[in-house]
C-alpha cells in the first residue's frame, strides 16, 4: 500500500471505519490557479473486489479524482491510500503504435522466458488471441480497447480504474465490452473504479454507484442486484431513475 | 538547412507521387499511357539538345551533345577517373554524415531530455542554423588548411542542423498520452525514453536524416570545387579549364544520380524502420 498525502498533511491517520479498503480518499481536495475547488474535501472508500462507478456531469471532478488516484496528479491537499498495483485503462487505448499487441501488453514487465505466453493468456482471456502480433494502429476501436484491458489485467492489479473505456466505441461493441468486463471482474475480483456517463453501463456493471456534484459526493447509491443483470429488470429501473434523479436528469 | 526552413515542399511532393502511383495502379489500362506521357517531354527535350548540337546551333563549348556526354562518361568509367573520384566523394559524404549525425543525435537528447540540457544547447543552435554554413568555407581553410578535414567537417556542419532541429522537435512532441500511460504502467524514466520517446521521435529524425543527406551534397558540391584534388567536384573544375562541358555535365549526372539514390535509401529504412505504420504509401505523412 501507499499513501499519497500533502507534505502539509496535519490530520491525524486517514483511518477511519475502512481498516481493510482497498482505496481510502480522506478530505481530498483541489484547485486550479485559486479558482473553485475541483474536488472539495472529498471522502471515499473502495473495499477490496469491489466494482464502483463514478457518475458526474462533465467538470464534477471525475477525472480530477481519476488522475490523484492513479498517480498522475500530485496530492496537494487530503491523502489518498491506495494498493501499489494499480492499472488504468483511458478512454483511448494508448498503445504505442510501435509495438505489437501482445508487446503492448506486457510492456514494462520483466521480460523473462513466460513473458509471452502471459501475454498470450491475457490476450486469449479478452479474446484477441489472434491478433496478438498485430500492429496497433491495425487494430479496431474495440480491439484496441480489448488490448488496453489484457494489458492492465496481466498487472494482477488490486485496483483496476477504467476512464470511460467505452465512450468511444460504437453501441456494439461498448455493449460486447461491457459483459467483458464483468465477467474479467468476476474472474479476478480486483476492486474497479468506472468512470462513466453512461447510467445504464453503471447499473449493468456495478456494486455501488457514486455520484460526483462540484468535487463532493452527491450521492452514494448501493446497487444490490444479483448479476447477470438485465436492463428488463424492474429494479434495474428503478436504480436507473434514481441515478438519473441525482445527475439531474429528468423524464418530463 | 535551407531546406529544414521549408519543411512541406517535400512533404507535399512525396505525398503527390504516391498518391499519383496508388491511382495509377489502380487503373489497370491508364499507367502505360500515363508512363508514355511522363518520359515523351524530358525526351523530346533532350533529342532537341542532341539536334541544336549537331546541327551547331548550340556550341560544344558552352554545352556538349548528350551523345557527348554518354561517350565521355563511358571513358572516364573505363579509365578509372570517375570511379576514384566518386569514391572520395562517397568517402566525404559519409564521413561527414556521419558526424552529423552523431554530433545531432547527441545535442537532440541532450537538449530534448533535459530542461537544463535545452538551455544550454538549443539557443546556440538555434543561432547558428540562421549562418549560412557555406559562408564559412574561408575560415574552415584558414583553420584547417586545404586537405580533407575542412570538407568533411563542412559537410557534417551543414548536415548537423537538420538531424537536431527534427529529431529534437520529435522528442519534444511526443504525445503526452503515451507518456501518462507509461507513468500509470510504472516505467522508469529509462524504460519510457527507450519504449516511448524514441521510437516516436523516430519518423522525424528520419525526416532530418532525408534533408541532411540533401544537405550534405550541396556542401559537398562547394567543398569539392574550392581547393579540391580529387572529388567530383574537383573533376568539373578541372574540366572547366580545359573546356570539357562534357566532363562538367558527366560530374552534374552523377551528383544528381547520388542525390537520387541516397534519398531512396533513407525512404528504404523509413519503410523499415517504421513497418508499424498500417499504410506504407503514407510514409511522406510527417515529412
Amino acid at each position: 500500500m501507499s499513501t499519497l498525502s500533502s507534505p502539509a498533511q496535519t490530520r491525524p491517520g486517514p483511518m477511519v471505519n475502512a481498516v481493510d479498503a482497498t482505496v481510502t480518499v480522506t478530505g481530498l481536495t483541489r484547485r486550479f490557479a485559486n479558482g473553485p475547488a475541483v474536488l472539495d474535501g472529498l471522502d471515499l472508500h473502495i473495499a477490496p473486489g469491489e466494482f464502483v462507478a463514478l457518475l458526474g456531469r462533465s467538470g464534477s471532478g471525475k477525472s480530477t479524482l481519476l488522475r490523484m488516484l492513479s498517480g498522475l496528479d500530485p496530492v496537494t491537499e487530503g491523502s489518498v491510500h491506495r494498493p501499489d498495483d494499480v492499472a488504468v485503462v483511458f478512454q483511448e487505448s494508448r498503445l504505442l503504435p510501435w509495438r505489437r499487441v501482445w508487446q503492448n501488453v506486457v510492456l514494462g514487465q520483466k521480460k523473462d522466458d513466460s513473458v509471452r505466453a502471459r501475454a498470450e493468456a491475457v490476450l486469449q482471456e479478452v479474446g484477441l488471441a489472434h491478433r496478438s502480433e498485430a500492429w496497433p494502429l491495425t487494430l479496431s476501436g474495440g480491439e484496441a480497447q480489448r488490448a488496453a484491458l489484457a494489458r492492465a489485467l496481466v498487472r494482477e492489479p488490486d485496483l483496476l480504474m477504467l476512464d470511460e473505456p467505452f465512450a468511444a466505441l460504437d453501441a456494439l461493441s461498448r455493449l460486447r465490452m461491457q459483459r467483458l468486463v464483468a465477467g474479467l471482474w468476476q474472474r479476478h475480483r480486483c476492486a474497479v473504479l468506472l468512470v462513466t456517463h453512461d447510467v445504464d453501463e453503471a447499473v449493468l456493471l456495478a456494486d455501488r454507484a457514486v455520484v460526483l456534484e462540484s468535487g463532493r459526493i452527491r450521492t452514494d447509491l448501493a446497487i444490490p442486484l444479483d448479476r447477470p443483470r438485465r436492463h428488463t429488470d424492474p429494479q434495474f429501473e428503478q436504480f436507473r431513475q434514481t441515478l438519473l434523479d441525482a445527475l439531474g436528469v429528468h423524464d418530463d | 538547412m535551407l531546406k529544414a526552413s521549408q519543411p512541406t515542399g517535400i512533404h507535399t511532393h512525396g505525398l503527390s507521387t504516391d498518391v499519383l502511383s496508388g491511382l495509377l495502379s489502380r487503373h489497370g489500362r491508364l499507367p502505360r499511357w500515363r508512363d508514355i506521357v511522363r518520359y515523351v517531354s524530358p525526351l523530346a527535350l533532350v533529342a532537341l539538345w542532341q539536334g541544336s548540337c549537331s546541327v551547331g546551333i548550340l556550341s560544344t563549348h558552352l554545352v556538349a551533345s548528350p551523345a557527348q556526354i554518354v561517350t565521355t562518361a563511358w571513358s572516364l568509367m573505363r579509365d578509372g577517373t570517375l570511379e576514384a573520384n566518386l569514391g572520395i566523394s562517397l568517402l566525404r559524404a559519409v564521413s561527414g554524415l556521419s558526424i552529423a549525425l552523431l554530433v545531432g543525435m547527441v545535442l537532440a537528447l541532450i537538449s530534448g531530455l533535459s530542461r537544463i540540457g535545452e538551455d544550454i544547447v538549443d539557443a546556440p543552435l538555434q543561432i547558428m542554423r540562421t549562418l549560412p554554413v557555406l559562408a564559412l568555407v574561408p575560415l574552415f581553410i584558414l583553420w584547417f588548411g586545404i586537405g580533407e578535414t575542412p570538407k568533411v567537417l563542412l559537410v557534417a556542419l551543414g548536415a548537423t542542423f537538420p538531424v537536431y532541429l527534427n529529431f529534437h522537435k520529435g522528442i519534444r512532441t511526443v504525445d503526452p498520452k503515451l507518456l501518462e500511460m507509461a507513468q500509470t504502467l510504472g516505467l522508469s524514466r529509462g524504460q519510457t525514453v527507450r519504449d516511448v520517446v524514441l521510437p516516436a521521435a523516430l519518423p522525424d529524425l528520419l525526416v532530418g536524416v532525408r534533408y541532411a543527406v540533401g544537405v550534405a551534397w550541396l556542401m559537398l558540391v562547394v567543398a569539392e570545387q574550392i581547393n579540391a584534388e580529387s572529388g567530383i567536384g574537383h573533376m568539373m573544375m578541372d574540366a572547366e579549364d580545359f573546356l570539357r562541358t562534357d566532363i562538367i555535365l558527366v560530374g552534374l549526372m552523377v551528383y544528381g544520380l547520388l542525390g537520387l539514390l541516397s534519398d531512396n535509401l533513407v525512404r528504404g529504412l523509413e519503410t523499415w524502420l517504421l513497418a508499424w505504420r498500417p499504410l506504407s504509401p503514407r510514409r511522406g505523412e510527417n515529412a
